[in-house]
């Protein structure tokens, strides 16, 4: 958990702009973080407002209502009908849409950088100024449990990991899916939305990213014109979930479905997550994921699984630090025809064991470390993805200060720190173990 | 000696400061680049195209130039595929390597120190790739499982059974990925095969954007291709889509369905094209201002999202959409479709709807230029396609060309009222295929 309070990410920061790398930021007098980001090989601008509300800060029992929220944003303002934002942005030959995690809610357009002004003001305009006619919020509703329908109820694996995420967390809110349980969002009201929108939208809990060909003060000129009148929302208090109790149990599911046709074993350990001035674990989880799963031809459980032996199709590691409460280390194997699941998990545990035994090559941990240099430079090809690297460091509790220094500590990372991490995380009583399987040809149990 | 061509010249927006600057380039040796000079991060993005790709699998080898695709990393020269991998790693270069219907792609991104190193591993994958039995065998299980994935994935199923009704024994009747047994009996003479059909000089289209001058370009190409053969397998035949207007609904067990939908569409060198294109963007294409997206989604609720394409390739064109509904909503939604398509056909298109198809159009055209990777493909994408550099500058003047008589008469022409076929994968309720 951390200790830190909401809205005072950024604090360390001055007030005017002060260029780091072609990163700027400052700070409005109504609380507003904004961060400038520049890239002049190409006339368009992406602006990305952040507010620090996501699906694990809801109330239980109304799952799906940040999701719902965001949704309902296009509904139209005192000054600007339903649907006119997007069809705005979208005459303008721009494009936009939002997003919705457990940690953050954001809405970005993307459009020619002259027209920065035009999504400014729109942007600014419903940060406080929704209006929900009385029947727009029930059309929309069909179209979140449509939304459901199509990204989780039709595919059996989205299902799993539903089931398996609620495993992991025993008390804390990930486990509850963003998308919200099916039966809570036919619940979802108007009223829930509106509260929620009352408690979180505001300038103070909030982070405007602009990126793309545009100068830092004509930015600062046009937040203070649109979002600087903004009223804040006084008594925002710290963001405290419920946290996890101490995991003592493994948990193992099983989920079979006629729909899948391609069997597989999936496991999932609670792990630490990047906390701001303290990013040093998470990187080494990340390197181990690198060295665990990060390739298809060189990576430890790739030469084990589908090199020397030929137990898997595929298999995986994967690790992301972003997160502001407790996040997870995953493994994953995809059997070969005609291996049973559990002749799969038994190779990846073995696999797994014998890292820990043989440790690092230094070869892999050097190759690792210069395609993570290199990912720096690439990074900076796409504008859009550096900002929303930027905006999520933000949502999850780190500063800029945090997201600067994160490749000098991948890459100060040693391979003392990669094993201490992985003896660390690999604790079975952290973990979830999950079998996917398909009807009528689940594995019998010894 | 370096001799460059450079032929064109500043492809300039009308607005906006940033110029791109797109130079034809050609080697010493003799091979034709678009080049964009970008100095600004180390690193150089050169993509590789060639035409052909998987229709040119010859009969009964299904699968092959996939399987070949798959393969190019998997080991070359003295290297095998783990070794490849952990040299490619080491270096830091990406590549990627993919075929479609209408081509094989090859995308590399390069850092500027250590370019001529990748180029030299990158040219080991396209001219001595080992196809080790080891491999073959690891690849096929690799596909073996994307084919097994994809019987129950609703979104292939539809096209699959579009694709077998629309083109029937042409390639693109039928995925190109191949079958089980189709894959299962390729060998590495087929996959040899495979390789000198489609990988050839005379099928070639480069684009490169980064941190490199024509120079330099020019003698990475000459080194990086030269042993490539000159020519390759003759190209495979047009085919006019067969598609009849109805529904077929093919039975899977889920709450929600997918619907595919369309029609034959049009020629990209017809000269209604544009017009058409216009078209396609108020009837259902990117964003949520779209004919459809209101009625389905605004509207009714009856779908997360609906849109349609203009599928034009190489040698066919067709005109399809699609949308997911929950299995009770989808008679409705179908409806909606079949009267909104009869409604336009019959000339229903406003001035508005024209203004803001156009303004969306001609203004969003110049943002996709940003970043080098994706102009590279841009570029490499106009010219597999016939365009010349200038169609950068003039391509908006054609969609401002259209007028809003263009759009009914267009309608009219292509748009068949009660033409579609739906493709539905799911248990809609009271919606049945007919016979």
């Amino acid at each position: 958990m951390h200790p830190y309070i909401r809205g005072c990410a950024l604090a360390l920061l001055v007030a005017t702009p002060a260029a780091a790398g072609g990163v700027t930021s400052f700070t409005l007098a109504n609380g507003l973080d904004v961060v400038v980001i520049e890239d002049h090989r190409a006339p368009v601008v992406v602006q990305t407002v952040w507010y620090r509300a996501g699906s694990a800060d809801e109330t239980p029992g109304h799952s799906g209502v940040a999701h719902f929220l965001e949704h309902l944003m296009f509904k139209g303002t005192d000054t600007m009908a339903s649907g006119e934002l997007s069809r705005v942005v979208e005459e303008n030959g721009g494009s936009n849409n939002a997003f919705t995690s457990s940690d953050y809610t954001a809405y970005y357009e993307r459009i020619a950088a002259d027209r920065l002004e035009l999504v400014m003001k729109m942007e600014a305009d419903r940060m406080r100024g929704l209006t929900l006619s009385k029947d727009d919020w029930k059309t929309e509703r069909e179209v979140i449990i449509e939304e459901r329908n199509q990204r989780t109820d039709s595919d059996p694996a989205a299902i799993f990991s539903e089931q398996l995420r609620a495993a992991q967390y025993l008390n804390h809110p990930y486990g509850t899916p963003t998308i919200g349980w099916r039966h809570e969002m036919e619940a979802l009201t108007r009223e829930d939305a509106l509260a929620w929108y009352r408690t979180y939208y505001a300038p103070n809990d909030a982070v405007l990213v602009v990126a793309g060909d545009v100068a830092p003060d004509a930015v600062k000129a046009l937040a203070e014109k649109y979002y600087g009148p903004l009223e804040p929302t006084p008594g925002i208090g710290p963001r405290v979930r419920r946290q996890e109790p101490p995991q003592l149990a493994e948990r193992r599911l099983r989920f079979s479905d006629p729909r899948v046709s391609q069997p597989y074993v999936t496991r999932s350990y609670l792990a630490p997550e990047r906390d701001p001035g303290d990013q040093e674990k998470a990187a080494a989880l990340t390197i181990l994921a690198e060295i665990l799963g990060g390739s298809g031809q060189t990576s430890v459980l790739a030469k084990a699984l589908q090199f020397d032996s030929h137990v898997a199709v595929y298999s995986a590691a994967s690790y992301d630090g972003l997160s502001y409460d407790d996040t997870t280390f995953n493994l994953s194997v995809v059997p070969a025809a005609g291996v049973r699941l559990s002749e799969a998990e038994t190779a990846m545990d073995a696999a797994i064991d014998g890292f820990l035994k043989d440790g690092v090559d230094a070869d892999q941990l050097a190759r690792v470390k210069t395609q993570i240099r290199a990912a720096m430079i690439y990074a900076r090809d796409n504008v859009q993805n550096y900002a929303q690297m930027y905006g999520e460091g933000l949502m999850t509790g780190l500063s800029l200060k945090d997201i600067e220094a994160w490749p000098g500590i991948l890459d100060s990372v040693t391979a003392d720190q990669v094993m201490a991490a992985a003896r660390e995380v690999f604790d079975r009583r952290h973990a979830v173990t999950g079998w996917l399987e398909r009807q009528g040809e689940e594995e019998p149990l010894p | 000696m370096i001799r460059v061509l450079v032929l064109a010249l500043s492809a300039l927006w009308a607005s906006g400061a940033a110029a791109l600057d797109i130079r034809e380039v050609t080697s010493p040796g003799g091979i034709h680049a678009w080049l964009v000079e970008e100095h600004q991060i180390p690193f150089t993005a050169l993509e590789l195209r060639f035409k052909g790709g998987t229709s040119l699998d010859r009969p009964g080898k299904r699968g092959a130039v996939e399987l070949m695709t798959g393969l190019l990393e998997e080991g070359a020269g003295e290297m095998d595929a783990q070794n490849f991998a952990a040299a490619r790693e080491a270096l830091a270069a990406r590549f990627g390597f993919d075929s479609d219907s209408d081509g094989l792609s090859i995308s590399a991104r390069m850092l500027t120190e250590n370019r001529d190193q990748a180029a030299a591993l990158l040219k080991q994958a396209l001219v001595a790739p080992r196809f080790d039995a080891d491999a073959i065998d690891r690849v096929k299980g690799q596909i073996y499982a994307i084919i097994q994935s994809r019987t129950t994935d609703p979104g292939y199923i539809a096209a699959g059974d579009f694709d077998a009704m629309a083109y029937g024994g042409h390639p693109y009747g039928t995925p190109d990925i191949g079958s089980r047994e189709s894959v299962g009996a390729l060998t590495r003479d087929d996959l040899l095969a495979a390789k000198a059909a489609t990988m050839a000089r005379d099928r070639l289209y480069v684009a490169a954007v980064g941190d490199i001058n024509a120079d330099e370009l020019g003698t990475l190409l000459d080194t990086l291709l030269d042993e490539l053969p000159a020519t390759g397998a003759p190209m495979p035949a047009d085919v006019a889509p067969t598609i009849a207007p109805g529904v077929t609904v093919h039975d899977f067990a889920s709450p929600q369905s997918l619907v595919l939908f369309g029609q034959v569409g049009i020629k990209r060198d017809d000269p209604d094209f544009f017009a058409a294109y216009v078209l396609d963007h108020i009837v259902g294409g990117q964003g949520f201002a779209s004919r459809l997206m209101d009625e389905l989604r605004e509207k009714r609720g009856l779908t997360y999202g609906v849109s349609t394409w203009l599928a034009t390739r190489d040698h066919s064109e067709v005109w399809q959409g699609a949308f997911n509904s929950a299995n009770e909503k989808v008679a409705e939604a179908i409806s909606v479709v079949k009267e909104q398509w009869a409604r336009i056909a019959g000339g229903d298109l406003s001035e508005a709807e024209l203004v803001a198809a156009k303004t969306y159009l001609t203004g969003s055209y110049p943002l996709r230029f940003d970043g080098n990777e994706t102009i590279a493909g841009i570029l490499v994408g106009m010219q597999s396609q016939g365009y010349p550099i200038s169609y950068v500058t003039e391509r908006n003047a054609h969609i401002e060309a259209v007028t809003l008589a263009d759009l009914r008469r267009v309608a009219g022409r292509l748009m068949v009222p009660g033409g579609l076929r739906f493709i539905v994968v799911g248990q809609p309720a009271g919606v049945a295929s007919d016979k």
